[in-house]
């Protein structure tokens, strides 16, 4: 069974492992795909149509299935590794270990925003930036530009204590849990911390910056961690909305998959923490 | 293959934008009147030069790039030294690009300033995969 854990308390090994298989993905190409299916999701999902991966319910079952799909992704180059996540309350500096140069490398510097250090950055070859919206092929970061903070544990659990999973009207206007998360209303939680990153990952194309899958993995345990607190709220809507994925309504585009199916994820993976 | 990509993810909003024309709630019924500047006009047009590149803002045509438009920015389209950036109204009225998805500004010309800084004289490019 696959263990997530936290990204601090991996041992070298494990960090090696995971930055290895990520570098396979890239070098096949696979990787690339991923961000290619993030940014039309980004793009199509709109407030009053069609939206299935953001600013809707399912943002969370979508994300849940999409980060399952890069993982085994990940476990079929190195059965070993599994998605860490990261702790943005607790690890909330750019002097954090996540940045380290053994395992995402740091900041961008300041000209250009190219990140210098660690795997990722351009000058191994191993990480052009090929999916993108503009000329740059190299990944950037501004790790808490303009004096942002990330959230604080306190403005996370007032979230985690809101009862009701979403509500009308679906979408960035909601109030509920979900719309919190995702930081379209409120003190912001997910949206925030993809700002306060900078560089591609403020962008539909985030996922060319492997923190993206350690920041959703932190997300979909919030999600757990809210379901554990709230064991009698269950998704909503759970039935004929139009544009919307009820709850056992198929998400594209897997269209096999619903967010019923997303709700237990101890059918795919644990937490090293009780949740 | 790139461009095909762009406009195929384009296609599915311009579906939903169909759908959300033929009737909906959520937004008055003439799909420009979802007003911040101008009242009934839409959000205010623009055409400047911001730290030395030229943005343009307005009410996007139909039929330019086969349905390219009108999808997300309820009929509204902005430009970076000519190329399209793609352009996103939330519900409540606020702005977001592709450049800057996660963060709501106000305006359209907000959003296209924010572009440009966050580039640093990069161009846009539509979505590359190559």
């Amino acid at each position: 069974m696959t263990v997530r854990k936290n990204q601090a308390q991996l041992t070298a090994t494990e960090k090696r492992n995971f930055v290895n298989a990520v570098l396979e993905l890239k070098r096949t190409g696979r990787y690339d795909t991923f961000v290619t299916t993030h940014n039309a999701f980004i793009m199509s999902d709109t407030d009053n149509g069609d939206r299935v991966g953001h600013r809707s319910p399912s943002f969370l079952p979508w994300h849940r299935r999409f980060l399952l799909q890069f993982e085994q992704a990940l476990q079929a180059v190195d059965p070993s590794v599994a998605l860490p996540y990261w702790d943005w309350t607790t690890d909330r500096t750019p002097r954090a270990s996540l940045w380290a140069p053994d395992f995402l490398g740091g900041t961008g510097r300041a000209r250009d925003g190219q990140v210098m250090d660690g795997p990722f950055a351009r000058s191994t070859n191993r990480w052009t930036v090929s999916v993108r919206v503009d000329g740059r092929d190299y990944l950037r970061r501004a790790l808490g530009a303009g004096g942002r903070e990330l959230p604080t544990r306190a403005e996370v659990d007032a979230v985690l204590a809101m009862e009701t999973y979403d509500m009308p009207p679906w979408n960035s206007a909601s109030d509920g849990f979900r719309n919190h998360l995702e930081g379209w209303r409120g003190v912001n939680l997910h949206n925030r911390v993809h700002v306060w990153v900078g560089g591609q990952m403020g962008t539909g194309a985030s996922p060319n910056d492997p923190v993206f899958w350690l920041h959703h993995a932190f997300i979909d345990k919030l999600w757990a961690d809210w379901q554990a607190r709230h064991p009698r709220s269950g998704y909503l809507p759970t039935a004929g909305t139009p544009n919307v994925v009820d709850l056992n309504d198929t998400m594209r585009p897997w269209n096999d998959v619903t967010p019923a199916d997303m709700l237990d994820h101890t059918r795919h993976y644990t937490y090293d923490t009780a949740a | 293959m790139s461009s095909i990509t762009r406009r195929r993810a384009l296609g599915v909003a311009a579906s939903a934008a169909a759908g959300l024309a033929a009737g909906r709630a959520l937004t008055a019924p003439d799909q420009a009147s979802a007003a911040t500047v101008h009242g009934r006009g839409g959000p205010e047009a623009f055409d400047e030069v911001y730290q030395g590149r030229r943005i343009q803002g307005g009410p996007s045509h139909g039929g330019h790039g086969g349905g390219h438009h009108g999808g997300h920015g309820d009929g509204y389209s902005v430009r970076i030294d000519g190329e399209e950036l793609h352009v996103m109204r939330n519900a409540d009225g606020t702005w977001i690009s592709v450049i800057n998805h996660y963060e709501p500004l106000a305006t359209p010309r907000a959003v296209a300033r924010a572009a440009v800084r966050e580039l640093q004289g990069a161009p846009l490019v539509p979505l590359a995969t190559a």
